[in-house]
């Protein structure tokens, strides 16, 4: 963007705010929240300052900003290598196994503590029943039984999940920030839309400048380190609802894919940016299914009653292999094919025999408890996703009477619930037989000095969920304290001019400034693409070229090349998107990382000639899993002055034994 | 237009330091015209639903109104959140209604003690693996 330059004739010049600090994280969610608990441990008696900056507010930020039901990886009995096993498998046999590791072995340690902070953790009594995380019974630390909904699954009364996490991070700021003598050290609304460089080094990150979506004002930011954690990328593609609905987007719509954006224009390697989830939910509302599986044994079939993973297995199998084979080690994305071969041939709508798996739960249990049970039911809606009660309420849909339609959603990038999109990051370094590009300093170190990354932002290491996020952050706290302290000596010096800078970032309000008089009507003008426009190009582009719904997720060389193309172009336009006011201004910059996060999806599933994710998506012209060739990662980097990709293959290497 | 805001209810959060749904809203939705005193969703297709502004709101003068693209009038799902607990009034269409009650903390707000009672940090250990309160971790 920036095409043209912004002399501020028609928008006011914002007050410049700049920020010294230490450690900045970037975003509010579930791994900056981590990161502040873990590192103003560390950081603080050494004297590093600690500085948070977020878009929303910590108390609601990020994908647990709704609540949630469960938290969905917690080891406990569990050895952490069976959990490197079960994300392997999902993931079709490529991760970064050091990684998914680390993770396991650390994750448990924040569950814990969620609990002692006050988040409800149901248990499991002695007579087997199961009682909400209110009742007196043990902690998890004291022997406590969790009620596993799946092995790695247990459930809870998540609504203020978030606000409780948050509460801990805001002490932990606050705590750094009296010790430090800082006046302020978390700036809620405030929009990071550039990374700047060292002036000394273009590959080690020195500042990050953004706006406030409330005020005029603009904030420099320069540190010693950064965490870059603002998650996935949700809207790259058109949704299955385009008017009012789009909102209820499976991930937090407010996702806008600027960790991938950011990571890829300062130079980091992207991997496995063709991984995407496509999550079967129920339809419209997209309400979980997992406790309905998991939990409820709730059965799915096509509307003959026929269960497509037992019908399909074989024409499955035929194509696909050994990757559907046992009935009973199916992955997410094979299900999602299965599914989709009968809605194909006109077997749908699929349904989730809600209404089945209620009555038979219900044969052998009191009407006291059967209630319970109905409550739990929706729970897990109205803890983190309450729009699908709002459907089922506005529908007369009660579970235990009535089946629900279920329906793979659009694609979205992510890299924290079960995809594994993301940055290629330097792991724990202390397990065996690891390669030396796996392991080149501090732990969750991008490969640009300086900048780590969490959450979504880590690639090859999907299953983290909420919990597995936390972790990974105060992995980082803890990371880049010794960071800081290892370059005590270092000053950062921002590498472009500052007032350049601002200029590009508030050129869509002096181009709506200059020309919104020109035609009658704002919203259409020559001069100028608005970002909710932009966004419906960009949508339409992923759409129909890169595998969304409107071609069953296939796409193939020819359609990628004419998609990029498209693409180009509308990169080419970002430089006249237009804003009206300060929330517009964020809208632009949001989409265009939503664009550069597209792009970047786009090239990898060219580059990869296999169809590594069979159910989220289909290469039609390599319609099969080549694990000789290409059981590998797939790297790419962004040269940002030429607007080019380079991708290459990385040797993935088995660390647990099968 | 998924969140909306009571007319007769909403008074701006006047008195108080901010407006309570332009604060909470993760996708900087509400907003607040000053001259009526009234706050309204600015992009109701943007909107989640995550009720976070229902459930802050002091008038409690915001609700949700189901996405008109997809789901038939009438329901309507209505929280009441304290503060360790919430309560659920669900109005199907037909008129049906269900109630249940969560809990949703054990402790009280702003009561959390971040580090006491918990292991020192040794900066010998600041590049192994493992948190400042757990030391002993497994590996391959």
């Amino acid at each position: 963007m920036g095409v043209e330059k912004n002399e501020f004739k028609y928008c006011e010049k914002p007050e410049v705010v700049n920020v010294d600090t230490d450690i900045l994280l970037i975003g509010g969610g579930m791994a900056c929240c981590g990161a502040a608990y873990e590192g103003a441990k560390w950081a603080t008696p050494k004297g590093l300052r600690i500085t948070m900056v977020d878009k929303a507010s910590a108390d609601r930020s990020g994908a647990v900003a709704q609540g949630l039901s469960a938290i969905n990886t917690y080891c406990g009995e569990n050895d952490p290598a069976d959990y490197v096993k079960y994300v392997r498998t999902d993931l079709m046999g490529v991760i970064r196994e050091d990684l998914v590791y680390d993770l396991g072995r650390h994750v448990d340690n924040s569950v814990h503590l969620f609990e002692e902070w006050g988040l409800p953790v149901w248990k499991r009594a002695e007579d087997g029943s199961t009682q909400d995380g209110s009742k007196p019974a043990p902690k998890l630390t004291e022997g406590g039984k969790p009620v596993r909904s799946g092995r790695w699954q247990i459930m809870i009364n998540g609504e203020s999940y978030k606000v409780i996490v948050a509460e801990a991070a805001k002490k932990a700021l606050e705590y750094n920030r009296k010790e430090t003598g800082v006046e302020q050290n978390l700036y809620e609304r405030v929009f990071i839309s550039e990374l700047i460089h060292d002036k000394n080094d273009p590959n080690r990150v020195a500042g990050a400048i953004g706006f406030s979506v409330r005020e005029n004002k603009v904030y420099v930011f320069t540190a010693k380190t950064m965490l870059l954690a603002c998650g996935g990328a949700v809207n790259v593609y058109r949704p299955r609802s385009t008017a009012e609905g789009q909102g209820r987007a499976w991930y937090p719509i407010w996702n806008a894919g600027t960790t991938y954006a950011l990571a890829a224009q300062a130079g980091c390697e992207l991997v496995l940016m063709e991984n995407r989830f496509v999550p079967a939910r129920f339809k419209d509302g997209y309400g979980p299914v997992g406790a309905w599986f998991l939990f409820f044994k709730c059965k799915a079939t096509n509307s003959l009653g026929e269960d497509y993973c037992a019908t399909n297995l074989q024409a499955a199998n035929d194509d696909f292999g050994k990757y559907a084979e046992d009935p009973h080690k199916l992955t997410t994305a094979m299900r999602n094919h299965m599914m989709m071969i009968d809605m194909k041939a006109g077997k749908g709508p699929i349904l989730m025999r809600t209404h089945e798996a209620m009555q038979a739960l219900g044969e052998t249990m009191t009407p006291k408890q059967m209630k319970h049970l109905e409550a739990e039911a929706w729970e897990d809606f109205l803890d983190m996703c309450i729009g699908q009660a709002v459907v089922w309420a506005g529908n007369n849909i009660e579970p235990d009477k009535l089946p629900s339609e279920m329906m793979p959603t659009e694609p979205y990038l992510l890299g924290s619930h079960a995809g594994c999109a993301g940055i290629w990051v330097s792991g724990p370094g202390d397990i065996a037989g690891i390669p030396d590009e796996w392991h080149w300093g501090y732990n969750r170190m991008t490969t640009v000095d300086g900048l780590f990354t969490a959450g979504d932002g880590v690639g090859a290491s999907g299953h983290k969920f909420s919990s597995g996020s936390h972790a990974e952050g105060r992995i980082v706290g803890k990371a880049m304290t010794a960071y800081c302290l290892d370059h005590a000596d270092y000053k950062p010096e921002l590498g472009r001019d500052v007032d350049e800078v601002i200029g590009e970032i508030y050129l869509p309000m002096e181009i709506f400034g200059k020309n919104k008089d020109y035609s009658t009507d704002p919203d259409v003008n020559p001069f100028y693409i608005r970002p909710k426009m932009f966004q419906a190009r960009l949508q339409k582009i992923m759409d129909e070229y890169v595998a969304g719904v409107s071609t069953w997720y296939t796409t193939s060389k020819t359609m990628l090349e004419k998609g990029l193309e498209h693409l180009n172009l509308l990169k080419e336009d970002a430089g006249k998107m237009a804003a009206e006011d300060l929330h517009e201004l964020m809208r632009c910059w949001e989409n265009y990382h939503r664009l550069m996060a597209g792009e970047a999806h786009a090239q990898h599933i060219l580059f990869r000639e296999d169809t590594r994710y069979p159910g989220y998506y289909f290469r039609a012209d390599h319609f099969y899993v080549d694990d000789e060739n290409w059981r590998c990662f797939t790297i790419s980097k962004y040269d940002r002055d030429s607007h080019t990709w380079s991708l290459s293959k990385r040797d993935y290497v088995q660390v647990v034994p099968d | 237009m998924p969140s909306f805001v009571i007319k007769e209810k909403c008074d701006g959060c006047k008195g108080q330091e901010r407006t309570a749904c332009m604060y909470i809203c993760p996708n900087d939705l509400m907003k607040l015209d000053v001259d009526r005193m009234l706050a309204w969703n600015q992009e109701p297709d943007q909107c989640w639903e995550c009720y976070n502004c229902v459930k802050i709101c002091p008038q409690q003068a915001i609700e949700v109104r189901g996405y008109a693209d997809f789901v038939p009038l009438g329901g309507n799902v209505i929280p009441l959140r304290g503060t360790d607990a919430i309560m659920w009034t669900i109005k199907f269409r037909n008129g049906t209604l269900k109630r249940f009650k969560f809990p949703i903390r054990t402790t009280a707000e702003g009561s959390i003690d971040l580090y006491s009672g918990k292991p020192e940090h040794d900066y010998d250990n600041l590049k192994k693996p493992g948190f400042f309160n757990m030391t002993e971790y497994p590996t391959l």
